[in-house]
């Protein structure tokens, strides 16, 4: 145990470093996702044929290959067409582009849940199809979309793991180094295990405190009538 | 009444695949005057509501708003609805706003109004309902009466020419139907030019100008409500105005028996 405690340690500065970049491709990935996801959830939801179908396509695509097939192919395949992108640009665009279908769905699911009437309201007063989005039926949806999408950041967090096996330098990267260098593999990655399970609980943590503080009174009941 | 046409419906027709809602119907509203629509359910006294404001697009026929086409290609229906007020059977709050934002949110995203002077017109309207004390109020925390009403004035802020009310006591319990229909009896005496749905038979004939019977997809007939209740001229309204007042009767018996 002492030895475990000695070595974790020792390598602490070097997991933070890890952890640290864990955490930004999280949410670089949960940005870039976002933005992504409500774009093609409102394509798919209220776009002509065109934007519908793209978003359709790229909603299905990304949720229906592996993630990792998808890095490989951004970081090793797309070069073969003269795209070369960096590790850690790799890394962003296939963690932004699987997170974003991810995001679509869950956000999809929340505006067809605020209904027609909500728009037909809206329309009702003057207000354009568009400004009834962003006004009245995204403010509504985003705060329905909480709970479900709160599953997107802890899951993405963990996925994130996979892009050391493109070398970058985040949290498994440094396990994987560690487990080398000490010969101690369970230690590492028990180590690492530690790390993750810690930064998931503080991100489930911020994300109840965000979905209380967004609560609006009453607005829950709403649902039930409906 | 002087007769000045507000809105004038030409022809209209609408039909919903091989399902005719209603064929060819014309009808004037005059300024300052209440009309009824009433009729059997499923005879598209709704739908032609909601041509008149093109919230549903007429297959064929035209709409005038102060003698001007609403209906032409290159119209926009985003100015014309803001003239022509709406009030929905099942309220359609904005569920996340207040009542006091529920009326403002026209004023400042579509009227480009300032906030002190939205506020205060949305104020104004609220105490017009009768319910300044309940501004802060989520629309989860009124009951369906005061927020049919909070409906209303956000209608009312948007200073519409006219109003189209759409069943707007039916999804609320009996009890909470009464102050509704005062404060759209206050309306219909302040002269609002107003054309509503309703089974509401003692209110329709008490502030209505003009009752219009509709069947089957067509007007059968239409006039004052003396004329109409008491006198109408077709077997249809007959029977129908006989079957709604044996259940309007029936309801009475019910609540006196209480």
């Amino acid at each position: 145990m002492n030895g475990f405690l000695d070595l974790f340690i020792r390598f602490l500065p070097d997991f933070m470093r890890g952890a640290g970049i864990t955490l930004l491709l999280t949410f670089e990935g949960l940005a870039a996702g976002f933005i992504l996801g409500l774009l093609s959830a409102l394509g798919r939801t209220y776009g002509g044929t065109v934007w519908k179908w793209v978003s359709i396509t790229y909603i299905e695509l990304f949720r229906g290959t592996p993630l990792l097939v998808q890095l490989f192919l951004i970081y090793y395949g797309l070069p073969g067409l003269g795209v070369t992108f960096s590790r850690e640009w790799a890394a962003f665009l296939a963690l932004g582009l699987n997170s974003g279908a991810y995001q679509a769905e869950y956000l999809r699911g929340s505006i067809l849940a605020i209904g027609d009437g909500q728009m037909t309201a809206g329309r009702a007063i003057g207000m354009s199809k568009w400004k009834t989005i962003i006004y009245i039926i995204l403010p509504q949806a985003l705060r329905l979309a909480i709970p479900a999408w709160a599953n997107e950041p802890v899951s993405l967090l963990k996925s994130t793991a996979v892009v050391f096996l493109i070398a970058v330098p985040e949290l498994m990267a440094k396990a994987k180094s560690m487990a080398a260098q000490t010969y101690n593999p369970i230690g590492s990655y028990i180590a690492v295990a530690i790390i993750y399970l810690a930064m998931v609980y503080l991100l489930d943590a911020l994300l109840k405190w965000a979905e209380r503080r967004s609560t609006i009174p009453g607005f829950e009941v709403e649902g039930k009538k409906a | 009444m002087e007769s000045n046409v507000i809105l004038q419906a030409k022809n209209l027709t609408k039909i919903y695949g091989n399902n005719v809602i209603f064929k060819d119907i014309s009808l004037d509203v005059n300024q300052g005057e209440t009309i009824v629509i009433i009729g059997p359910s499923g005879t598209g006294k709704s739908t032609l509501l909601r041509c008149m404001n093109l919230l549903t697009k007429p297959n064929s026929g035209q709409v005038f708003l102060d003698g001007k086409e609403i209906t032409c290609k290159d119209c926009n229906e985003d100015v014309v609805r803001q003239h022509i007020g709406m009030v929905f059977q099942n309220f359609l709050l904005f569920n996340h706003l207040t009542a006091l934002d529920n009326v403002m949110v026209g004023l400042t995203r579509v009227k480009g109004m300032k906030k002190p002077q939205a506020l205060e017109k949305a104020m104004h309207e609220l105490s017009r309902v009768g319910l300044a004390d309940r501004a802060g109020h989520y629309p989860g925390q009124l009951s369906g009466g005061q927020q049919q009403r909070v409906a209303i004035a956000r209608a009312l802020a948007m200073d519409p020419r006219m109003m189209l009310f759409d069943e707007p006591t039916s999804a609320l319990d009996p009890e909470l139907i009464g102050e509704v229909l005062n404060v759209m009896g206050q309306l219909a005496r302040d002269r609002m030019t107003m054309v509503m749905v309703t089974h509401e038979m003692g209110f329709a004939r008490e502030v209505a100008d003009r009752i219009v019977f509709m069947e089957k997809g067509s007007i059968v007939e239409q006039g004052s409500p003396d004329e109409l209740f008491n006198h109408p001229q077709h077997d249809r309204t007959r029977e129908f105005l006989w079957k709604i007042t044996e259940l309007y009767g029936s309801k009475e018996k019910q609540k006196g028996g209480q």
